[in-house]
């Protein structure tokens, strides 16, 4: 059965901070193997379904199953055994700017295995290898481009070799050679170490480039989860507004709009 | 199935993995590399049997191939199957080990 088997499985999902909802009855569902893009403009619900995915907020409605754990009802045990499992890229890098960039990388190693500090030492410097930070391992945070603290952070969430890896826009920010880069490293994770990966993006060359599926999200639903062909050529005028970049329409509700400018409590 | 073994032909080793080398027992593949590196002169890790490998498999060889840089040994990675072989030229280590064909070559090495 393909449910079984699904590293994510997602269904109902609604989400609200405040008054106003963010999610709205997502399904979303990750298969072994697979590259899957989470593609949507700004405010979309993008970071929101990767948050709860990662169980940093509770769903307000359905159900999140991570490697087949129902995370809002995971004891301690669990989480920690998932959290082995996944990786995290975030946006902005994450990185600890107290600690050196190879003790950075290594983090995850320390606080979750057991393993021989040179066995340690080497795995990260692996990793720092795979990125192109090769013998930056002594440098701080700080001393950093913008482009490096995010191959840095690349490098701390697969130190691991997790089943799963999430990234959350990986080209934002980037010159477009780093960029492409980026999305031949992701291509040749999934493929030497097996990963099964979620980007987060809003760029649509790499999603285009790297992805065996995406699903589009706007305004905290799922418009399609399609395979790159199927989305480009998608009969759904906001998918194809998002492709061609056109500004969206604005429906103005009077009512709404009134009482969002002079209820207090709005 | 995962299993290490190690075979000696003289003054060389071939240590044997096969199965999938990850995590949870690397460590082993670990020791027995640098067990056979302490008694013999040369050592071949033969990988055709290996399905997977993941970046604590590939830091026991790095080791390996450390120790015996640092005390003169012969090291080679011998019949390296197509799924080591991804992941050593992910961190371009295909451009830093010595690889052969069979164990015959590693012996020369």
């Amino acid at each position: 059965m393909a449910d079984a088997e699904a590293l994510i499985d997602v269904r109902g999902l609604e989400a609200w901070y405040g008054k106003r909802r963010i999610l709205a009855d997502v399904d979303f569902r990750v298969e072994p193997g697979e590259i899957r893009v989470i593609m949507g403009g700004s405010g979309s619900g993008k970071s929101t379904l990767l948050r709860h995915v990662l169980g940093l907020h509770r769903p307000s409605a359905g159900t999140i199953r991570v490697l087949g754990v129902d995370i809002a009802h995971a004891d301690a045990a669990q989480m920690l055994d998932i959290r082995r499992k996944i990786g995290v890229s975030f946006q902005g890098g994450a990185l600890l700017t107290s600690l050196s960039v190879g003790d950075n990388v290594a983090l995850p190693l320390r606080e979750l295995t057991t393993l021989d500090e040179n066995t340690i030492r080497i795995m990260s410097r692996i990793k720092l290898e795979v990125v192109n930070l090769g013998g930056f391992q002594d440098l701080m945070p700080s001393q950093l481009s913008g482009g490096m603290v995010k191959r840095a952070a690349l490098a701390r969430a697969i130190v691991m070799d997790p089943k799963l890896l999430f990234f959350d826009e990986p080209s934002a920010g980037l010159d477009p050679v780093v960029s492409a880069e980026l999305d031949e490293l992701i291509l040749r994770l999934r493929d030497a170490l097996r990963m099964t990966i979620v980007v987060v993006t809003h760029e649509l060359e790499s999603a285009f480039k790297i992805a065996d599926t995406i699903t589009v999200l706007d305004q905290g639903r799922v418009l399609m989860t399609g395979t790159v062909d199927e989305v480009r050529n998608a009969d759904n005028e906001r998918i194809q507004d998002l492709l061609n970049r056109r500004p969206r329409e604005v429906v103005v509700d009077v009512d709404a709009y009134m009482k969002r400018l002079t209820e207090e409590d709005a | 199935m995962n299993e290490v073994t190690s075979e000696e032909q003289g003054d060389f080793t071939v240590v044997r993995l096969s199965g999938e080398v990850d995590l949870s027992w690397s460590q082993q593949v670990r020791q027995a590399i640098l067990d056979a590196l302490e008694r013999e002169a040369g050592v071949g890790v033969e990988l055709s049997a290996v399905s997977y490998i993941d970046s604590s498999g590939i830091a026991a060889l790095v080791e390996g191939f450390q120790n015996a840089r640092q005390n003169g040994r012969r090291f080679a990675l011998v019949a390296v199957s197509q799924a080591v072989m991804a992941v050593l030229e992910l961190a371009r280590l295909d451009r830093v080990f010595p690889i052969v064909a069979d164990v015959e070559a590693a012996r020369a090495v």
